[in-house]
């Protein structure tokens, strides 16, 4: 009997692990600190986590972006110029299903910061966006300058150098998927179609998330 | 006994039908799969997997018509990049191809590939016709 009841404790112990513990979720990226607060005269320690500071750039329409234009909004951000020979081509080939998908959700918005503002002007920015097909105000081509540019880069935690002896710049391909909170959720290889295909089901996972619901 | 013989007949026999591809045949095959190796780690980035291109942004090698018109230039396009305006499937482009810095027998396979991959279907471009068509680069 004993020996009965210890294996129901345990199927019971087992069958309960394996339930699903609520919606999905994505993870939170970046470094976090604990913060010690006083909340009705007890003490909490909550967690503050990094978020993309601040910024001030010009999109395709030579209109000033900030990061108030992306509040309420998910949003990935990517780094490329367009005249790049190497992995813009794909990168964008692939951002452009994440824009196809996304394009009627105002509260989506895709940023490329162009790494070359000197030759990527906003009027080549402009032509660029035309010859992509794409229109409206969920993709954003970024211009600032270059101080600014490769400072926003460091809180996505993504790689771009000035060019390299054969006159290339030195970027990486990844691109950040940021929250209403301005909190780096996710990043994705932009040369892979597979992990294109995880950035729009996260996106449609963070989108469902309680606390993104409620953001404004 | 027996059937160990009849299995070496047989395998004579698929042996000496695969030997029938022509020279020529075995040329293409050749110069095709090189030039698909060298395509994906050259061409495909810009040109896509299926040679679809990238928008107006960058031209598709889907134009059998424009392949076969301008086949003498194509080893010079590689040789020395392209730029200005050209029509491609009835859409205009006027980006920059970069330098490439294949050898010719490399642009000899990937040309080959190119222009038989995508519905494209030219025959072999060897080596020695790159070699007449690099000497007559404007």
């Amino acid at each position: 009997m004993r020996k009965l009841i210890g294996t129901l404790v345990i199927i019971i112990t087992l069958y309960s692990a394996c339930k699903p513990n609520g919606p999905a979720t994505l993870p939170i990226l970046g470094n976090r600190q604990p913060v010690i607060k006083t909340v009705n005269g007890k003490t909490v320690t909550d967690t503050v986590y990094s978020t993309i500071p601040d910024f001030k750039f010009v999109n395709q329409y030579a209109d000033t972006i900030t990061g108030k234009s992306l509040n309420g909004k998910i949003y990935v951000a990517d780094f490329f110029f367009t005249t790049c020979p190497s992995i813009c081509p794909v990168m964008h080939r692939n951002m452009l299903n994440v824009y196809k998908e996304f394009k009627a959700d105002d509260n989506f918005r895709i940023i490329s910061h162009t790494i070359d503002p000197k030759y990527d002007t906003v009027p080549v920015l402009k032509k660029y966006a035309d010859k992509m097909g794409i229109s409206g105000n969920t993709w954003w081509l970024l211009h600032g300058t270059k101080d600014e540019t490769y400072q926003i880069a460091k809180n996505y935690l993504v790689s771009v150098q000035e060019k390299n002896p054969q006159g290339e710049y030195i970027h990486d391909g990844y691109f950040i998927l940021v929250d209403k909170q301005k909190r780096l959720r996710g990043t994705y290889d932009g040369t892979d179609p597979a992990e294109i295909t995880k950035l729009i089901a996260d996106i449609k996972t963070l989108k469902a998330e309680p606390d993104e619901v409620v953001a404004k | 006994m027996r059937s160990g013989f009849i299995i070496s007949i047989g395998l004579l026999l698929v042996a000496l039908i695969a030997s029938c591809q022509s020279d020529e045949q075995v040329e293409f095959n050749r110069y095709y799969s090189g030039g698909s190796v060298l395509y994906l780690a050259h061409c495909q980035n810009c040109h896509g997997e299926k040679g679809e291109g990238l928008q107006a942004l960058i031209p598709p090698l889907t134009d059998s018509t424009y392949l076969k018109k301008n086949k003498a230039s194509l080893a010079c396009y590689l040789k020395n990049g392209l730029k200005g305006q050209i029509t491609i499937a009835g859409r205009t482009f006027e980006g920059e191809m970069p330098v490439s810095d294949l050898s010719p027998l490399e642009m000899a396979k990937v040309l080959t590939y190119v222009t038989n991959s995508f519905g494209n279907k030219a025959g072999v471009v060897n080596l020695q016709q790159v070699q007449v068509d690099l000497q007559k680069c404007r």
